[in-house]
């Protein structure tokens, strides 16, 4: 029953865990020392117009890097948890229901909270530079998106304290996922918190669309646009078209959850394979929303450090656009044991297995970059080789797994755990970290230090194959996912305790990256030149970091790899043409409606999470609020001056 | 709010004068992009929403049917109302095209005032399923004609606050480059709508009248 | 700042207000006949398609075929009488992902029937 107070359960503040007792003391203490530091060196006025009220990409790309990166270390710790409950057998280490929350907890926070901002962090930072843009198409629009992304995330985190954690898995499947059995409020935090931040995505797949699509410099057209660029209008598109599908999953469910519905329930005719029908459609999408971005930088990287061309330009596009289309095709995948039919399998199996055709082509191609090129082997062409063999191994047994009949012995055992830990890091995550150590300078001025970056790395791909290549002869042996813990005599104790041990020197790996980071913001080489890798694309042909409208001038391009041709040109002693004159540059104001909103969202979600409808309509007046109060604001943007101009070049090219 | 691009033939595109005052602008043009793409994905989030009523139409659990409880003159009354907001709220377009601004707000209060007549009616027509023990909660059918049937009433819903906030925006600032682009979104939303309405009727409706 | 068509100002409105009166010579969205002409086939597409569910004189399956197909005009009639789809700026990208987002739609709900109805009436 609805009530005007909401009935908190008993264990509103989560109680009687020492891992969760610690993590209470240490949210409280890292708040208030937040606080302190803020309060004390005065720094709230900066932080709210630097930052929180920002519609700058760059800053943004700083945001969700940041985000990013603490969400890497929340999944991280939760990696370390299971694994070091499944080290030996009988371990209890963990309580059954707190090993549930923290597999949960680990697949939604590294899908949806660390891959999904890693790869806006990366197409903030770098598409408007690349084709020449002095922002995203909608700069408000990208602030909204990041503060949903934002709140969304302390909404779930929220959980872990407040309330409970979500213990469904994080593909929460009815019925488990309802209310039947799972009456907490765990998987409402789930269902709201990921349909926030799914807003958040959609927004943003639609940004990069309009400014890809319509943005780019004079002289860009599509075929010259970097690959990078492309990556991002592929999986623009997927985002575009499966994050409906998520919205209306989590939806349904929680309709079911909330109101009583009874679409997955098994009882007034619901069907719960309707939910995992819909779940993939989007999950499956999903995985190549976040690869193809990597996929993009890979080509970046692969080109840059080889000092040649991308081979196979028109294929390389060619097989980003077939990959977008095909992978929304192939979703059923991940239900073959359904037993839709062998029509339906048959189907799904083909569809999944041409997918690595395109792929295939795609990995040739950057070896064939590689062929004769003269190689700089920097942290991020390291990252970048070594996706490769890893990317073969999980490229191989992801066809082992899309062979219908054989994936009935392989579904949910270790063997699918391994296969798609390997794509996922060895494809994103090493794509990501590829690219932070790229346009790390270009976001901050300054250089990752590379030798502190070699000895992450080194851990890291290193520890990558003890972990996982272990858990492919696990599950062959037998083991399933989600097993909370087993007996002494089924013979994968000494695999576990391996695959354990390669956990942990991948956590000593992230370690080091972060210590990489601390280092770099005090002793980083700065990049006076604003092109310290010897780069082909536009972003380096700015100072680094960018002024804030980007470009003094908006470029006029003539061929692919446009800064790499100009300073060709320039070696050869073509004259630069004259700089043509200055005009005042249009530019968006500053605003804390994103931020607001975000906040409006956050209170949202977390009534509805506690059933506080009361709370639910307040928000939702409050948005309709806020969305009217931006369409009757006509004053929202401005021209930098000429001189103020002229002032922001002289100093940034001083060096 | 949206960087100008300088090298966009700007002055030409003014002085086309077969360019529409909503695409007179670069802003204008990105926006109209940007909305097409929402469209788009709200194609697809109804799509989800008519495989999960297809799917679960015949599971009424012993609960009253589609043939037991559509009323023909209601749905058809509603769709009239639905496709004849859609032809006045086009002829407000045409209006702000001639330069009325006189006629663009007269046709959209037209428009709006159709809206609210079918919401009135759908939710008649919801309170009399619910209060006749035909609630969601009574079957996987009902659970999903309500969400899908109400997810658009609540599009239409939010249309019409929309509309309100544009016709306050055009009595203060008249039509110009940046009104007639609010105007000419909040259309195609609207049309949109229309068209998810024609689906309705047609699968929901007469499917469910057909038996 | 005259190359600036798009800024707020009153330069920009009073500019807008005059081009918007000399669209009156050439209007860009053609008569209101056109119009008129879409809303008397949108209507009669939907008079049609009840009148055929009413009247049974078909087996089910061919009247909702029919029905959907006259649906589906219905989508070309609201297009192009009514949200003006082929006058966007050139090249048009928004017709692209329209069609996409069709085919998507047509994905999703042709292959979740599909699926859910474990192979449908073949038994595949």
């Amino acid at each position: 029953m609805p009530t005007l107070l909401p009935h908190f359960p008993a264990t509103f503040i989560v109680t009687g865990n020492p891992l969760i007792y610690g993590a209470e003391v240490s949210i409280v203490l890292a708040t208030v020392g937040i606080l302190f530091v803020l309060t004390y060196f005065k720094k709230w006025r900066w932080l709210w117009r630097e930052w929180l009220t920002t519609v700058d990409h760059k800053k943004i790309a700083v945001m969700y890097l940041i985000a990013a990166l603490l969400m890497f270390f929340r999944g991280g710790v939760d990696a370390m948890l299971m694994r070091t409950q499944l080290m030996q057998p009988n371990m209890h280490f963990l309580q059954a229901e707190h090993y549930n929350q923290i597999f949960t907890t680990h697949g939604t926070i590294m899908i949806l909270f660390m891959a999904m901002p890693f790869i806006f962090a990366m197409f903030n930072i770098a598409v408007p530079l690349q084709i020449g843009a002095r922002d995203v198409a909608f700069p408000y629009l990208n602030a909204v998106s990041f503060w949903l992304y934002f709140f969304a995330a302390l909404l779930f985190n929220l959980s872990f304290v407040i309330g409970g954690s979500p213990d469904a898995g994080w593909v929460s499947y009815p019925p488990l996922a309802g209310l039947e059995f799972d009456p907490g409020p765990g998987e409402n935090f789930y269902l709201l918190s990921l349909q926030i931040t799914g807003i958040g995505s959609m927004a943003t797949g639609i940004n990069f669309m309009v400014t890809i699509l319509k943005m780019r410099a004079p002289g860009m057209t599509l075929m010259r646009m970097p690959l990078f660029s492309w990556s991002v209008l592929a999986s623009s598109i997927l985002i575009i078209f499966a994050f409906p599908v998520l919205t209306v999953a989590l939806a349904l469910l929680l309709v079911d959850r909330l109101a009583g519905a009874h679409f997955f329930t098994m009882l007034q005719g619901g069907n719960p394979m309707m939910y995992v029908n819909l779940f993939w459609i989007w999950g499956h999408p999903e995985v190549y929303i976040v690869i193809l971005p990597a996929f993009g930088i890979f080509s970046e990287v692969v080109s840059t450090f080889s000092g040649k061309r991308i081979f196979g330009y028109s294929s390389m596009v060619a097989s980003l656009m077939t990959i977008s289309v095909i992978s929304y095709l192939l979703w059923v995948h991940h239900f073959y044991t359904m037993g839709a039919g062998p029509g339906v399998n048959s189907f799904f199996a083909v569809a999944t297995m041409s997918v690595g055709i395109p792929t295939g082509v795609k990995v040739f191609n950057w070896l064939f970059t590689m062929y004769r090129g003269r190689i700089r082997l920097t942290v991020p062409m390291l990252w970048a080789i070594a996706f490769i063999p890893i990317f073969a191994i999980g490229g191989a047994t992801g066809v082992m797994l899309a062979a219908a009949p054989a994936d009935y012995q392989y579904h949910n055992s270790f063997f699918l755990i391994a296969h798609f830990h390997q794509v996922l890091i060895g494809g994103t995550v090493f794509g990501m970290l590829a690219g932070m150590y790229y346009w790390w300078p270009k976001m901050f001025g300054y250089m990752l230090n590379e030798r502190i970056g070699r000895w992450a790395f080194w851990l890291f791909n290193g520890g990558f194959y003890v972990t996982f290549l272990p858990q492919y002869l696990l599950g062959l042996m037998g083991m399933t996912r989600r097993m909370y813990t087993y007996p002494a005599d089924m013979g994968w104790n000494a695999l576990n305790f391996i695959s354990t041990i390669g956990a942990y020197v991948m956590g000593v790996g992230f370690i080091v990256l972060v210590l990489d980071v601390v280092y770099s913001i005090r002793y980083g080489e700065r990049d006076v030149t604003g092109d310290p890798w010897n780069g082909r694309t536009l972003e380096w042909s700015l100072p680094s970091p960018a002024p804030h409208y980007n470009f003094a001038r908006i470029p006029t391009v003539t061929s692919r790899d446009a800064w790499w041709t100009g300073k060709q040109a320039r070696a050869k002693g073509d004259a630069p043409a004259p700089p043509e004159p200055l005009q005042p540059i249009h530019m968006p104001k500053n605003s804390g409606g994103p931020f607001i909103l975000a906040v409006i969202f956050f209170i949202g979600g977390f009534g509805l999470v506690f059933n506080w409808y009361v709370l639910g309509l307040l928000a939702l007046l409050g948005i309709l609020v806020n969305l009217l109060l931006r369409s009757l604001d006509y004053d929202t943007d401005y021209y930098v001056p000429i001189e103020e101009i002229e002032h922001t070049e002289a100093t940034l090219r001083r060096a | 709010m949206t960087i100008a691009h300088d090298r966009l033939p700007a002055r030409e595109t003014r002085a086309d004068r077969d360019t529409p005052l909503e695409y007179s602008l670069e802003e204008g043009a990105l926006r109209i992009f940007g909305f097409w793409l929402f469209l788009a994905t709200d194609l697809v989030l109804f799509a989800c929403l008519f495989a999960t009523y297809v799917i679960l139409r015949d599971n009424t659990a012993g609960g009253p049917t589609e043939m037991q409880l559509f009323d023909v003159p209601t749905f058809t009354a509603e769709t009239l109302i639905l496709l004849t907001s859609s032809f006045t709220g086009g002829l407000g377009t045409y209006a702000m095209h001639q330069g009325s601004k006189r006629g663009l707000i007269a046709w959209m209060i037209v428009t709006v005032l159709l809206g609210l007549s079918f919401i009135g009616l759908e939710v008649r027509e919801f309170a009399a399923y619910a209060t006749h023990g035909a609630p969601l909660q009574r079957s996987a059918f009902l659970s999903a004609f309500f969400t899908l049937v109400g997810t658009h009433g609540c599009h239409v819903s939010l249309g019409i606050l929309w509309m309100l906030s544009i016709l306050y925006q055009l009595a203060r600032r008249g039509v110009t480059a940046i009104t007639a682009r609010k105007v000419f979104i909040v259309g195609l939303y609207w049309h949109f709508l229309d068209i998810v309405w024609v689906f309705i009727f047609s699968v929901v409706y007469l499917n469910g009248v057909m038996g | 700042m005259s190359q600036h068509p798009d800024r707020p100002s009153d330069h920009a409105s009073s500019h807008a207000a005059d081009r918007a009166s000399s669209h009156a010579s050439n209007p860009p969205s053609g008569s209101p006949w056109m119009y008129i002409a879409g809303f008397v086939i949108s209507i009669a597409l939907t008079l049609g398609a009840l009148w055929l569910a009413l009247a049974r004189q078909f087996s089910t399956e061919a009247l909702l075929t029919v029905i959907l197909i006259l649906a589906i005009l219905q989508i070309g009639v609201q297009m192009f009488f009514f949200m003006h789809v082929t006058e966007s700026p050139r090249p048009q990208f928004n017709l692209w992902i329209l069609g996409l987002g069709m085919f998507f739609t047509f994905v999703v709900i042709a292959s979740s029937i599909w699926i859910m109805s474990f192979g449908g009436a073949l038994g595949y």
